[in-house]
């Protein structure tokens, strides 16, 4: 309850939170980035210094109370600064996905007329520079990296350290007024934008309120004991609402350590150094992990592979039920306690997991091996349903209650109900404040009662209150013959295969379904070279006759186990086609967040699918491809058609 | 101070400034082959100077005979304005003269790390026995060359393989580890022979930017061999031409692009 206190009596901002901690937690760090080789850290009063001199610099430059500034790059100390600077000073900070092309880059700019930008390195500022003609109320860029923007012409373009000196040489004129400025900050001034990735439609602006974010991060701290302890490692972009809650909200709030990796492609190594608390990684990054652990495991000598095998199977057995502080005997927790310090101590050591006491994962469903593989070693990886609209938190699986097929219960202070048409809607404290100039989609979205739609369907599962996702709510359809089509779930249970990276199956308003299938290079790759399969390229395995049968296997495999199911036995997978090239975000077929986007695939892929209900045998198709500098190409191959075994369907066809 | 005279400004607004070094009429000849025939060119600081021509023009040559590595048996070598006597390589290193090779000529099975601080070797003053019981200076030595390496490997985006072993690296980062060894030597002039042999379009590109980078950053002159002719003319300031041993063109990239003789020795020359 103090904690409440707090938060109603001073702290109504984010820049107030950092006053707090500036004084509370002064030598505590606050900050880590890894830069040259070194962890750099800085404490909450190096924080609150920086951030201040940036703050003048940007009142030194003109920013005005409302304005939008957009930040744009990876996660680095300097740019999470920049957000809160942005607060210091009444405008309000609208991170960018870095890997953004430039005409989405463009569309950003433009809807929310960001007058300041503050970019990472050259290849950011190139593309603003690039759309920059159309962006009319575009004044100033800021860099980090001056790396090759030497010759570049300054006028409009600053560089981050100048502008705090700048600032810190003009403390004298402008300190008042940053004061007077962060003095006036509202529990319900905007605190963020953020742009929804949108699996339909353009981008929409989704504004958060200080009261939305301080409000989701003291709930959720509270609800998993997070304290000023925590240390988190910051990988995920920060354009997403989830970074800047745990990166943002949650770190203010409790005084936390973040954590930045030098570069993207050190994470591993950096998240083994910093061994976070408190950890959030989607579905994908735990599946990439084990598959790399298993395909190392492989290659592992006998005795490894024989020693790893045999406790692997003991912690699957008493290892969930040992985090969840079930009733375990005597000798099984004795081999357990071997097995801990024989492979499960060093596994979760190479992985970087050795000190987390919560982990989240979220945004896809998660296969139930991956999950149970992660509890199984005793890292307490939970569930979690959230979205932006809601500042993240919906529902979450409480400690001793974890399971792979729900996604938990309420959080504190968040309402569900259930509407007609099996739509999830909840109402809560973080329910955001509304899509910037689009008072449409804000209505269609939130009614006036304030409850909110998810756009999801799923139910209340009795006697425990968990709440189950089945699939998107306007994805759930109907087939030909009348039954349930839920293409969710069966591209879930697909994907839990590691071959099988990305499904996308087809059949509402048809006789039967079919399915796309991208087969994961990683797995797919390893195993072609341990059997001596030549290949050389994605096409080339993608399309190899052994590969396909390994698939067409797992897909017979998943129609029985969706045969069993009565509601969704129409659902099994006839024919099929594996993709000659990833899905991928820069050719739109799939959101940045690696959502897939239907329509825009039936649309692209027509005569694929086209076949796929004709009966043919092979397809030749032409595919355009854009690749990350924005031009573009195309591939071009003939694909096989398969078809897969399936059973009889149910009894109780609503056809019939 | 270098002479200034004949300085420029290139097309994108860098100042080029006086001779760094000047080939004057060199002749190499291995036996009785003349690899190189009275060749003179001369390159300038700041600029990027590329070597072109088809196989066997003796390129390589030329670039050794600018590294020391082979003495020339006619002309002379200047080096900021006087001629420089023959000299062994890491003489030539100390002068500020770095270099990477067609075909990777790293230490295999020491880390990224350990090879790029190789290239701090001739920066380094305290003895063997100091070093190995990292006694008195020695370690703030190694501390003050430690930092330079790294922000070499920082420059070149190569955290990443900071420790792993070069032997296990594929072919293109090797490329990258040679150049961040020859950039830890803090070089003035910077010779790259053939930096993007064998590299696909987006590693090449990436080599590109990363010489051009070194060249704002450092104002590091930089001499380079390359076979890919896009490649010379997007990157380099003034392109010299060989063939046969000989200099058939010398200027900007598009003057050679324009010289009769220069097509003729890429395209060839019908004889009817």
């Amino acid at each position: 309850m103090t904690q409440t206190q707090a938060a109603t009596s001073g702290s109504l901002s984010i820049p107030a939170l950092l006053k707090r901690n500036a004084t509370q937690f002064a030598n505590k760090p606050a900050y880590r980035e890894k830069e040259f080789g070194i962890w750099q850290s800085w404490t909450w009063s190096e924080v609150d210094k920086e951030i201040e001199a940036l703050a003048l610099g940007l009142l030194n430059l003109g920013v005005k109370k409302g304005d939008f500034i957009a930040i744009i790059g990876r996660n680095r100390p300097y740019l999470y600064w920049s957000m809160v600077a942005a607060q210091c000073v009444g405008a309000v900070p609208v991170p960018v996905y870095q890997d953004a092309v430039a005409e989405e880059m463009a569309y950003v700019l433009g809807h929310c007329g960001a007058r300041f930008v503050i970019v990472g390195d050259q290849e950011q500022v190139d593309k603003v520079i690039e759309v920059q003609e159309n962006l009319h109320q575009f004044e100033h860029m800021i860099y980090l990296d001056p790396r090759g923007l030497r010759k570049y012409d300054h006028t409009h373009l600053h560089q981050f350290s100048h502008v705090q000196d700048q600032g810190r040489a003009a403390y004298n004129e402008l300190i008042n007024e940053l004061n007077s400025r962060q003095d006036v900050l509202t529990y319900d001034d905007p605190c963020v934008m953020l742009y929804t990735s949108g699996t339909t439609g353009k981008p929409k602006g989704v504004v958060l309120s200080n009261r939305n974010v301080i409000e989701s991060a003291r709930n959720s701290s509270e609800f998993d004991n997070l304290g000023p302890g925590e240390e988190i490692l910051a990988y995920l972009p920060m354009a997403w609402v989830g970074d800047f809650i745990f990166s943002i909200g949650q770190a203010f709030w409790t005084g936390f350590c973040v954590n930045c990796p030098e570069n993207p492609d050190t994470m591993t190594q950096d998240l083994r150094e910093i061994g976070p608390t408190y950890y959030f990684a989607p579905p994908r990054v735990f599946e990439t992990q084990l598959t790399n652990v298993m395909i190392r495991m492989e290659d592992a000598g006998k005795f490894k592979k024989r020693l790893f095998d045999k406790y692997m199977e003991h912690a699957r057995k008493v290892g969930p039920a040992l985090l969840d502080s079930k009733p375990v005997s005597m000798g099984d927790r004795l081999k357990y306690w071997i097995g801990d310090k024989l492979v499960y101590g060093p596994l979760k050591n190479t992985l970087g997991f050795t000190r987390v006491r919560v982990g989240y994962t979220a945004g896809e469903a998660i296969g139930p091996e991956i999950f149970d593989f992660y509890r199984s070693l005793g890292i307490n990886l939970k569930q979690l349903y959230g979205q932006t609209e809601a500042t993240v938190f919906i529902t979450a699986q409480p400690d001793g209650e974890v399971r792979s097929d729900t996604v938990g219960v309420p959080c504190p202070d968040v309402e569900l109900k259930i509407g007609d048409n099996g739509e999830v809607f909840y109402r809560s404290p973080g329910v955001f404040v509304e899509y910037y100039k689009n008072p449409e989609s804000t209505a269609d979205t939130k009614d006036p009662e304030g409850w909110v739609a998810t756009g999801d369907a799923g139910f209340i599962e009795e006697g425990t209150g968990h709440l189950r996702i089945i699939d998107r709510a306007k994805d759930v359809g109907k087939m030909a013959s009348g039954s349930l089509f839920a293409p969710k779930y069966v591209e879930n249970k697909l994907k839990f295969f590691p071959n099988v990276l990305e499904v996308v199956v087809f059949g509402a308003g048809r006789e039967e379904c079919t399915a796309f299938i991208n087969i994961d290079l990683a797995a797919v790759g390893n195993w072609a070279e341990r059997n001596n399969i030549a290949y050389a390229s994605y096409q080339e395995l993608a399309g190899n006759p052994q590969v396909l049968q390994a698939i067409q296997d797992h897909v017979q495999e998943v129609n029985e186990s969706v045969a069993a199911d009565e509601m969704l036995s129409g659902c099994q997978i006839h024919r099929f086609v594996v993709l000659h090239k990833e899905l991928d975000a820069d050719d739109g077929e799939l959101t940045r967040t690696r959502k897939v986007r239907r329509r825009i695939i039936e649309e692209k892929y027509a005569d694929i699918i086209a076949a796929l209900y004709d009966g043919s045998e092979s397809v030749s198709t032409t595919t355009e491809v854009t690749y990350e500098d924005g031009r573009k190409g195309s591939i071009s191959a003939t694909l096989q058609i398969r078809s897969a075994k399936v059973l009889p369907v149910g009894q109780k066809m609503a056809a019939e | 101070m270098l002479d200034q005279t004949d300085g420029y400004t290139t097309a994108d607004g860098r100042k080029i400034g006086g001779v760094v070094m000047e080939m004057k009429n060199i002749t190499l000849r291995f036996g009785g082959v003349t690899a190189i025939e009275d060749i003179s060119f001369d390159i300038r600081e700041g600029e990027i100077r590329a070597i072109i021509g088809p196989n066997g023009a003796g390129k390589s040559s030329m670039l050794n005979v600018v590294s020391g590595f082979y003495i020339p048996q006619e002309g002379e070598v200047w080096f900021r304005g006087s001629p420089r006597p023959p000299m062994r390589p890491f003489e030539v290193a100390r002068q500020g003269i770095a270099r990477t090779f067609q075909n990777i000529a790293l230490f295999e099975g020491m880390t990224v790390l350990d090879n790029v601080m190789t290239g701090r070797l001739t920066h380094m003053n305290t003895g063997v026995i100091a070093q190995a019981l990292w006694k008195g200076k020695a370690e703030a030595e190694e501390t003050a060359n430690r930092e330079i390496a790294e922000k070499v490997i920082d420059f070149l985006e190569i955290q990443h393989i900071r420790k792993t072993p070069v032997a296990r690296l594929p072919y293109g980062l090797k490329k990258r580890v040679e150049l961040a060894r020859a950039l830890a030597a803090e070089p003035k002039l910077l010779l790259l022979d053939e930096p993007m042999a064998g590299m696909n379009v987006e590693e090449k590109e990436d080599m590109c930017r990363f010489i051009l980078d070194v060249n704002d950053e450092f104002g590091t002159t930089i001499a380079l061999i390359e076979h890919d002719m896009g490649v010379v003319m997007d990157l380099s300031d003034r392109v010299v031409v060989m063939d046969y041993g000989k200099k058939i063109g010398d200027g900007t990239p598009d003057e050679v692009r324009a010289n009769q003789q220069v097509i003729d020795a890429y395209l060839g020359v019908s004889h009817d």
